[in-house]
């Protein structure tokens, strides 16, 4: 295919992908968008391969190079259970930046075959936009790693802390920055390896002390790398379609990160800093409840009699409804509830979850329909109506203390006013605070009542006393 | 004025014409490798800059439903990199080229494949009321 026509292909596979992000503006179009993006992608597969000068040993190659990663990927895909996206999407992103790299590094040793010079001398401006894409690709790769086995529970979530940490972090910067700007200089190969090793362990680095449940702001922000990434590398090669799309992921991942931050009230620096709140597990259990009014705890029984007679009932999940495998359990408690009458409906925190939007995907694969799930601004005005909030694997989310104490650390986050309710249900396991280990006021109020126990077992037991 | 007037005047506009064209031709060839040189970036600049703002404006009209898939659907996207990939694998004689652009394929299509299919069944879970 002759360049002109291959770059009206990649003009076409972008507005594709422009029309696929577009079509996630709501469900109904969504299905249709994630096609549009599949067609864009085999489009310009195709024009690349059609590309004049492509030898056929190449093609054989490239073909099975997606042959198997197409199974692999595939597969994974089929099998992997919906509690364990946010750890996939961190394993993609891994591939991502890993697959930069690898394009930087093709692009170093055969520069011809991009028309920007030849080995040894390389064009300035493309060794500039290389080691940009290498960096940031190496960097996406290793930090999503961590997020990985993080989010996977093969690392523990907790900040792993040391002293002087930042500064090595800033000094690691300060000499890749050095050594990128030599780079350009040399075109050294030991220098470009030097970087992309240097950048593995800043990713490494800048991820470790961040914490369990901050990582919905980590994985938006590796997505945004991983966009950025791509960006580089089509400068490098002078590829269109690859920094418009790596646009495109740049700043959904941006965004992503934005709408995270503002959900707990963080800067971004904040979070990236790190050191944020432990293993929610780890915190004191029971403490400090001293002189406050005692906490009620209530049975299922107590719960199913008077959700029986409610007419309003708002469901707030959280992680913790997703660690307990309880989604199904409680859309079947809501089926019986809508049965005896009630009005039911879900509120959703925009943190809540281990990823952006985890809980909504969580709820619909328990055939919860999309139009009873609600957004935060959307439903926060109607738990003054509301007869029971029934909360469950939730817990900063709801702490009034957001709202009124200015010395705790949720201090001016976004939260759900399931105080409001006449009656508030909170399924938790014990007295444990919450990841940012502030306790919540919320257990002494006299309209909650507690539900020891674990979340899918007491919503079980709710069931069966419905069904009674 | 008289026609032969006429004919000389037209004559020499007519060379101040060609003169003109000649200069015309000479600048823009003296312009030619300036513009080739500074333009191809400048072009992918402000096309990159254009995607930036598209992308800010698609990416907010998302519902927040829908951000898991979202985040499915960039992570395919953005292995568009193979594009990259394959023109590596398929158009340079150095061996090292290939077998980082072979690798850098696999990878890819991975992600491709598992974006996209991970983001459909997340889909086709988002049902409505009675639906």
């Amino acid at each position: 295919m002759a360049d002109t026509l291959s770059t009206l292909a990649y003009l076409v596979a972008s507005v594709l992908f422009i029309l696929a992000l577009r079509g996630l503006s709501h469900p109904e179009t969504s299905r249709q968008g994630n096609l549009l993006g599949m067609i864009g992608m085999a489009i310009a597969i195709l024009a690349t391969l059609l590309k004049p000068g492509m030898g056929v040993g190449g093609i054989v190659l490239v073909i099975a190079g997606l042959a198997i990663g197409g199974t692999i990927g595939t597969i994974v895909a089929q099998r992997i259970q919906m509690t364990a996206l946010p750890q996939l999407v961190a394993a993609f992103h891994s591939l991502v930046g890993m697959a930069a790299v690898f394009v930087a590094a093709a692009a170093f040793y055969a520069p011809q075959s991009f028309g920007i010079g030849v080995p040894g001398n390389i064009k300035t401006a493309s060794l500039i936009e290389m080691s940009l894409g290498l960096a940031i690709g190496a960097i996406t790769f290793s930090g999503s790693v961590i997020a990985f086995l993080k989010l996977a529970g093969r690392m523990s979530g907790a900040p792993i802390i040391f002293k002087g940490q930042h500064m090595l972090n800033a000094a690691l910067g300060a000499l890749l920055l050095v050594l990128i700007i030599v780079f350009c200089a040399t075109g050294s190969p030991f220098l470009f390896w030097l970087i992309a090793i240097l950048s593995f362990a800043l990713g490494f680095l800048l991820i470790i002390p961040i914490g369990g449940a901050d990582m919905p702001v980590v994985v938006s922000m590796l997505n945004s790398y991983s966009g950025w990434a791509a960006a580089g590398i089509g400068f490098t090669i002078g590829n269109l379609l690859l920094i418009v799309t790596g646009a495109l992921v740049g700043a959904s991942g941006a965004i992503l990160s934005y709408i995270m931050c503002k959900g707990m009230n963080r800067s971004i620096i904040n979070v990236l800093l790190g050191g944020f709140g432990s293993d929610s597990g780890a915190a004191a259990a029971g403490g400090g409840a001293g002189d406050r009014a005692p906490v009620k705890a209530g049975s299922p029984e107590d719960a199913a009699y008077i959700m029986k007679n409610a007419q309003k009932i708002i469901v707030v999940p959280g992680y913790g409804m997703a660690v307990a495998q309880a989604q199904q359990v409680v859309r079947e408690m809501a089926d019986l509830l809508k049965k005896e009458g009630a009005e039911i409906s879900y509120a959703i925190h925009p943190v809540a979850g281990r990823m952006p939007g985890h809980m909504n995907v969580l709820l619909a694969e328990a055939n919860v329909p999309y139009d009873e799930v609600h957004e935060l601004e959307e439903i926060n005005a109607e738990f003054a109506e509301a007869d029971v909030a029934y909360v469950i694997g939730a817990n900063d989310v709801t702490n009034p203390a957001a709202k009124t104490d200015k010395s705790s650390a949720i201090y001016g986050m976004p939260i759900l006013d399931v105080e409001k309710a006449k009656t508030v249900f909170f399924v938790k396991r014990g007295m444990a605070s919450g990841y940012a280990g502030v306790e919540n006021e919320l257990f002494f109020r006299p309209n909650t009542m507690m539900l020891f126990g674990d979340a899918k077992k007491v919503t079980q037991e709710i069931v069966q006393a419905l069904q009674r | 004025m008289t026609p032969s007037q006429i004919a000389n005047e037209a004559a020499a506009l007519s060379d101040r014409a060609a003169l003109l064209a000649a200069q015309a031709a000479q600048l823009a060839e003296q312009a030619a490798p300036v513009a080739a040189a500074a333009n191809p970036f400048l072009m992918l600049l402000a096309i990159f800059l254009m995607a930036c703002f598209v992308g800010y404006y698609v990416v907010w009209g998302v519902t927040p439903a829908l951000h898991s898939p979202l985040m499915g659907l960039t992570n395919a996207i953005s292995s568009v990199i193979v594009v990259g990939a394959i023109l590596a694998t398929g158009l340079s004689d150095s061996i090292a080229a290939k077998i980082f652009g072979f690798l850098a394929v696999t990878l890819a299509a991975v992600n491709i494949a598992g974006g996209f299919m991970v983001t459909r069944r997340m889909l086709a879970m988002f049902k409505k009321k009675g639906g």
